[in-house]
């Protein structure tokens, strides 16, 4: 027996294939190919291996970035969170990184470092990092004063407040800004790809525009939109399964 | 922070991280880097430039359009998304995909369907924006009190006064929450788009500035957009402090 | 008034004669200009327990988390065992308000927590904690996480944390304001019954007049602004009759109303 919740999930993608579909049909435009055209092409790019070349290039710069704005990120956000001197350097910065549209960067970063990996993980890094570093120093300093008095009257030293009950009480705060990190990690990859050098999905997105191959275009464009939910996705299992008892409930009543 | 029993204003660790800029400009240690001091004066040169000014009302015109039509569709369908359980059902898959999918590959098929025009940076601005517009309007309504709902009808109001006396101000707080982030995101978008169509507003005269190597101009213009995105950023919030004091009380 | 100031009654020799576990010495506190608590004294008999009681904002709270060590005084001193407090100590546990129970950690790790932090090795804590959880009657649900239980079983599990790392003095901050009337009766009666078969120490921090005479042999009643000790009651005749005699007990009735009329005037 199917839930109706799974149900309605297999009737929402139906009606937005469809939708896709009747709309190519018509078409609504020379450049909107149908659904089924396009997962022919996604089908055809996987079967003979094109996808799997780009996403090789494509996966470098955006895992190089997460790996090092995630580590940098949540390093920093920990010291910024936990020393007030700290906090009143470098959380403005960040502050700003956050509001501010770091994209405009990206001529510069081009110019400074040329067309190759390093601007792309450059692109990826300004882009994930602040929320990683906002949420992180956010989700430390509001550790709650009780947990931290708990720890301080059974005798837990420092470190073990740091390590037992401050860290622990601020990873789903941390989690969520690494989930809204790698989110914008992907949007910089993508952007970097399309803007500084056509490589990986970006150059079949570029390539096949350019030569009116549409359905490719649309399937590549697909291929990347899943791919980041679908790691997204993988990232929130990862978070239930390492902290069980955080389950909404307690904590916030 | 405090200094010697004085209290620091929030933001002042930005004159330092701005006088170290100064010091990295004048020691010419890399071409990249102006002072800061000519970079200001630069910017009070440009100010008045119609390529800026162009490319200043272009970007607002953009940026003001599609904030405008993020706003309307995404009360509006995040409201009925949490009226209504089917319609809810059937969109949130979609909403939540949408919300954190890289949107910068959507850029090239609206550059195919739409022109590289004013069109697609207007859609792109809409796109980074509504999903979080509709996300928040959806829980305000869902979170609204029970009892507040049950007190309406108990006290004989009509559909339509529980909708304006009662969901409207209750989901205020988290829809007015949904579109300060929406509003920030348009700023990032409405730049995004103009990058890849960089033929309009800003994308173009940053093109203008790195093909000829205009260190101090770039700088110039970085940083006037970022002093309004943040001033923009802290405007939304202040807004929403002043309409949620109630929130946090209820 | 019936039991007036400090009463000695001959018929409770023990208590009269015996020596205080805690002694609050000329305690002050402020908060920049405000004065939280104005050269406070009081003395805790060991082996009994002593209600703070008082009006919000009386510093009760304060109080009880200067002796914790979790607070400075500004100045005077607290002593424990005859020991100037300089901080937190194996010699005091802590019953929180809020519980204060890790969300992440399961009930046999929220227990062990404190034995943990005292460096005891894996196996024994773990034997101790299951014991406490038992005695707390929750066995069965070591394995439990915070959120499964309800307020009052998560109280409990607070209060064998509180009981494992074995200390002389229990300080426990409103931990009954939490849970529901009829759990927190049943609270009552196990606090009872838990001052005769432990020999510890016990201050408790409540503002329900009821409470305080119920399950105390020591009131302090705290009034605001400052906070200053007004008056110590000492319960002397119904403590023997049985914990169901208590509540229609006449010096009962008879303490809770005078309580309440000397409070009633701070109360807004």
């Amino acid at each position: 027996m199917i839930s109706r919740a799974n149900l309605l999930k297999v009737l929402s993608a139906f009606l937005l294939c469809g939708a896709w579909e009747i709309a190519g049909r018509i078409p609504v435009s020379y450049a909107f190919p149908t659904f089924l055209d396009s997962m022919r092409a996604f089908f055809e790019m996987i079967g003979n291996g094109v996808m799997l070349a780009a996403y090789k290039e494509t996966l470098r710069p955006l895992v190089i970035g997460i790996v090092i704005s995630a580590v940098l990120g949540i390093g920093l956000g920990l010291w910024v969170g936990l020393n007030n001197f700290f906090d009143w350097l470098f959380s403005p910065i960040f502050i700003v990184m956050q509001a501010a549209p770091l994209a405009a960067l990206i001529p510069l970063l081009v110019l400074a470092y040329g067309i190759g990996l390093t601007s792309k993980v450059l692109v990826v890094c300004i882009m994930a990092m602040p929320v990683i570093v906002l949420n992180t120093s956010g989700a430390v300093r509001n550790t709650p004063e009780s947990f931290k008095e708990m720890g301080k009257s059974f005798l837990a030293s420092r470190t073990s407040v740091l390590l037992r009950i401050v860290i622990p009480a601020a990873s789903p705060v941390i989690f969520a800004g690494l989930r809204l990190g790698v989110s914008a990690g992907f949007i910089g990859a993508i952007l970097a790809e399309l803007k500084i050098t056509p490589t990986g999905v970006g150059d079949i997105i570029t390539y096949s525009r350019s030569i009116a191959d549409y359905p490719s275009m649309y399937a590549a464009i697909f291929s990347i939109i899943l791919l980041a939910v679908l790691f997204l996705n993988l990232l929130e299992k990862i978070e239930t399964i390492l902290f069980k008892g955080n389950q909404r409930g307690y904590v916030s009543d | 922070m405090y200094l010697f029993g004085y209290r620091l204003p929030g933001m002042s660790s930005l004159i330092l991280w701005g006088l170290l800029w100064e010091i990295v400009g004048r020691a010419k240690l890399t071409f990249f880097v102006p002072p800061l001091s000519e970079v200001i004066e630069t910017l009070f040169s440009i100010i008045g430039t119609p390529a800026f000014q162009k490319a200043l009302l272009e970007t607002a015109y953009a940026f003001s359009f599609g904030v405008f039509f993020a706003v309307v569709i995404g009360i509006v369908v995040g409201i009925l998304m949490g009226k209504n359980r089917l319609l809810d059902e059937l969109l949130l898959p979609w909403v939540n995909v949408f919300l954190s999918a890289p949107l910068t590959a959507l850029v090239p098929v609206l550059m195919v369907l739409f022109g590289f025009g004013m069109q697609s940076i207007i859609i792109t601005t809409a796109l980074f924006a509504v999903w979080i517009i509709i996300l928040n309007s959806r829980a305000g309504v869902k979170q609204i009190n029970r009892s507040l709902v049950d007190m309406a009808n108990s006290f004989g109001a009509s559909p339509m006064d529980a909708f304006f006396k009662i969901y409207f101000w209750a989901a205020l707080p988290e829809i007015l929450g949904g579109v300060r982030i929406g509003i920030i995101r348009a700023v990032k978008g409405v730049i995004i788009g103009q990058l890849l169509i960089s033929i309009v507003g800003f994308g173009a005269l940053f093109e203008l500035y790195s093909a000829n190597f205009l260190m101090a101009h770039f700088w110039a213009v970085l940083i006037v957009l970022f002093a309004l995105a943040f001033t923009i950023s802290e405007f939304l919030a202040y807004l929403e402090r002043r309409v949620s004091y109630y929130a946090a009380k209820r | 008034m019936a039991m007036s100031q400090i009463k000695e009654d001959s018929n409770q020799t023990e208590v009269v004669k015996s020596e205080s576990a805690v002694s609050v010495k000329n305690i002050t506190k402020n908060y920049g200009d405000i004065e939280a608590l104005r050269d406070m004294s009081l003395e805790f008999p060991r082996g009994q327990l002593t209600s703070l009681l008082g009006p919000s904002g009386c510093g009760k709270t304060t109080l009880l988390k200067i002796i914790a060590g979790l607070l400075e005084p500004s100045s005077g001193y607290v002593e424990v065992n005859g020991k100037s407090v300089t901080g937190p100590g194996p010699d005091r546990a802590f019953v929180f308000q809020d519980f204060a129970l890790l969300p992440w950690a399961t009930v046999l790790n929220n227990v062990a927590f404190g034995l943990e932090m005292r460096g005891v090795a894996k196996s024994e804590r773990e034997s101790i904690a299951e014991k406490y959880i038992g005695d707390v009657g929750l066995a069965g649900f070591e394995n439990s996480y915070p959120h499964e239980l309800s307020g009052g079983m998560r109280q409990r599990v607070g209060l064998a944390r509180a009981l494992s790392v074995d200390s002389d003095v229990l300080l426990m901050d409103e931990p009954f304001s939490a849970v529901d009337e009829q759990t927190r009766r049943k609270f009552q009666e196990d606090l009872l019954s838990l001052v005769q078969n432990e020999n510890k120490t016990f201050l408790f921090v409540t503002h329900s007049i009821e409470e305080a005479v119920y399950v105390s042999d020591q009131i302090a009643i705290l009034l605001p602004r400052p906070s200053r000790v007004s008056e110590i009651i000492r319960p002397s005749s119904f403590r023997g009759k049985g914990v169901d005699n208590i509540r229609r007990d006449p010096e009962y009735l008879d303490i809770v109303d005078d309580i309440w009329s000397s409070l009633r005037t701070y109360v807004e």
